[in-house]
């Protein structure tokens, strides 16, 4: 059968072309267009060619910002991967408790992101807040406004806090799925509860698992509201991050061709890590 | 290796049953040799998955017992009972491979390596797994699947019972058959007690030397292949064992024997006197044959079945089945029907006259 060419249908596909060239394609040329150039004000701008690049690359605040960046992601990850599966092993299966535990879950994860940072802002006061004065209290000499680690212990605390949820929703969601018969088999195989999390459960949550990991990292790597309401970037730049930086050279400095290209940068090191890691995860798996 | 014998069993899933329907299991006593294939079959929701996890001890029995050799086995859980379960939906272990897969009940019971390589080779080679040992259990398809879940069970020596709960349910047409016979040849050189749960008749008489037919949670009849056919104990072993199922029709009761609107039809049992309730007369469609007297009958409807055609006849009022060879010329309009004598009975309430509620 001889199907008929219809050019035709190329005008379904354009409305989707617009939709995205207006919404990322434009928006990032843009910045591929400052980070080549350098300008000296007037709206002048001049072709400078890749060095906007080397410059940050081998800029020494660009390594710190990274490493402190990596050091924030690789924490949030190390506790709130294995914390949300714990606290979704234990959730209920069925039951009223069901409903109540998956609301309370939620409720984190419903808080604009600038409220959650106003929130321990406050909560973490050394002098007023309920958690930095019972700290003080008990004698700890805590004060996060003062403290490198400090602020770090309240930055990482206040995430775990607000995302651990999410990585509770999506591991309780694979939990759930599995069929009853892998429980019995593994009992009738007399397989320990260890195993039982560790050759079905952990198998089996191995997709959500995933998606929860690459979410939280790409999340955890663009965050930007809740450590500048909470810390500011302080004490110095003990808890600048990459996003924090990067506003600050952008809008701060207004340094738009170094800002554009270590945006660039900072998108490639995210899609880089991503894909790695997804690649990784599914190298033997037909999805 | 075990006798299994159920002892007064009834279970309920709800706290407090009162109606008869809350049991999802009523009282039910029965007896298996060791070594015997047997099958429990009966429509979804007859009970059957109950019963064989009751046995398998993944549910609790409401009351009664159950006893592996005479030793009441009731509150211990599955895996003191040397027992393996083949499921409905094949279970592997996806990130191990093959030999994992099946060195798994021995390495959790802490059986010494290299015991469990050699036990791990046998069972692979009885089950055809051997040339997959290596490979990853989530890449095999839903038949080799079900192998390993089985192997899992042979693979202890110590297994008392192999329990099937609808092993063939995702398996293709095709590998059906050939699954089938592998099991019943298994059965031979293991012979262990096997227990078989399905709805499909096929299965049941193919595997089975003795079927334990289930409705509503109790136990109609039991007994080898033949029987369930010849002399089914209640109307529903009729419908639901044979192609097409036996035809059931509504006759009153003549000194004990069977008449259909003022024929007398000669039976094989006979009604106790003073009977009332529902009386009905059953025979299967393949003791129904045309004559020259008998029964007047008009034929409705021809439908060919292959080996033999299905004939639809309208017998004084009734709708009935029986089958004509291939080969008979069937005439159509009016025909005379006679019932073979000797595979014909009257049932009361459902059972077979004389025999109420003798499972």
């Amino acid at each position: 059968m001889n199907k008929a060419v219809n050019q035709k249908a190329w005008f379904f596909v354009l409305p989707v072309l617009v939709l995205v060239a207006f919404n990322a394609i434009v928006p990032l040329m843009t910045v591929v267009n400052y980070s080549v150039q350098e300008t000296f004000g007037n709206n002048q701008f001049f072709w400078s060619g890749l060095t906007w690049f080397t410059d940050v690359l081998r800029s020494e605040r660009f390594h710190a910002s990274l490493t402190r960046q990596m050091i924030f992601t690789g924490s949030i990850l190390l506790i709130e991967v294995p914390l949300g599966v714990l606290i979704a092993l234990a959730m209920p299966r069925k039951g009223i408790w069901v409903s109540i535990c998956l609301v309370l879950m939620a409720m984190p994860l419903l808080i604009p992101w600038n409220v959650v940072g106003a929130m321990w802002n406050i909560f973490a006061l050394p002098n007023i807040g309920l958690m930095g004065k019972v700290l003080n209290d008990l004698g700890f000499d805590y004060n996060y406004t003062r403290q490198v680690g400090d602020a770090w212990f309240t930055l990482i605390l206040m995430d775990v806090w607000h995302w651990t949820s999410l990585v509770v929703l999506l591991a309780y969601a694979g939990l759930v799925s599995i069929p009853d018969a892998y429980y019995q088999a593994a009992k009738i195989d007399g397989a320990s509860r260890w195993a039982v999390l560790r050759f079905i459960q952990l198998p089996k949550m191995k997709r959500v698992l995933t998606i929860a990991i690459l979410l939280r990292f790409m999340d955890s790597f663009n965050i930007y509201t809740e450590p500048v309401v909470l810390t500011g970037g302080g004490p110095g730049n003990s808890t600048t991050l990459l996003s924090i930086d990067l506003v600050k050279i952008a809008l701060g400095q207004f340094d738009l061709g170094p800002a554009a290209a270590m945006s660039l940068i900072y998108f490639l090191v995210i899609l880089l890590l991503s894909w790695i890691f997804y690649a990784v995860m599914t190298r033997n798996e037909e999805w | 290796m075990a006798r299994i014998s159920l002892v007064g069993l009834k279970h309920s899933y709800l706290a407090h049953p009162a109606a008869p329907d809350d049991w999802a299991l009523k009282e039910l006593n029965l007896e298996w040799q060791d070594g015997g294939a047997y099958a429990l079959l009966g429509p979804s929701g007859c009970g059957k998955t109950t019963l064989l996890n009751i046995i398998s001890g993944l549910l609790q029995p409401s009351h009664g017992e159950v006893l592996f050799d005479g030793r009441d086995v009731t509150p211990l859980p599955p895996e003191k009972r040397q027992i393996a379960q083949v499921f409905q939906f094949p279970v592997v272990y996806d990130t191990m491979t093959v030999f994992d897969n099946l060195a798994f009940p021995l390495r959790n019971r802490g059986v010494p390596e290299t015991e469990v390589r050699t036990r791990v080779q046998q069972i692979a080679e009885m089950t055809e797994l051997s040339a997959t040992l290596k490979k990853r259990a989530s890449g095999l398809s839903a038949d080799g699947k079900q192998k390993i879940s089985l192997g899992r069970g042979l693979v202890r020596e110590d297994v008392n019972a192999i329990l099937f709960d609808e092993p063939l349910t995702v398996i293709d047409p095709h590998l059906k058959f050939q699954l089938r016979s592998k099991l019943k040849e298994l059965h031979h050189r293991v012979p262990k007690t096997m227990i078989y749960v399905t709805h499909d008749q096929t299965e049941a008489l193919t595997f089975a030397d003795k079927v334990v037919v289930m409705n509503m949670g109790q136990v109609v009849q039991q007994g080898t292949p033949e029987e369930l056919f010849l002399t089914p104990h209640h109307t529903f072993v009729g419908h639901f064992i044979g192609s097409p199922g036996m035809n059931v029709l509504p006759c009153e009761i003549d000194n004990g024997n069977a008449v259909l609107k003022g024929h007398r039809i000669a039976t094989a049992n006979k009604a106790p006197a003073g009977i009332s309730g529902i009386l009905e007369l059953g025979v299967r469609p393949e003791f129904i044959h045309i004559s020259d007297t008998g029964l007047p009958a008009t034929v409705t409807g021809l439908s060919d079945a292959g080996r033999f055609r299905i004939a639809q006849v309208n017998c004084l009022g009734q709708t009935l089945k029986f089958l004509v060879s291939e080969d008979h010329p069937i005439a159509t309009g009016e025909v005379h029907l006679t019932f073979d004598p000797t595979h014909t009975h009257i049932y009361h309430n459902g059972w077979l006259a004389g025999q109420e509620g003798l499972a």
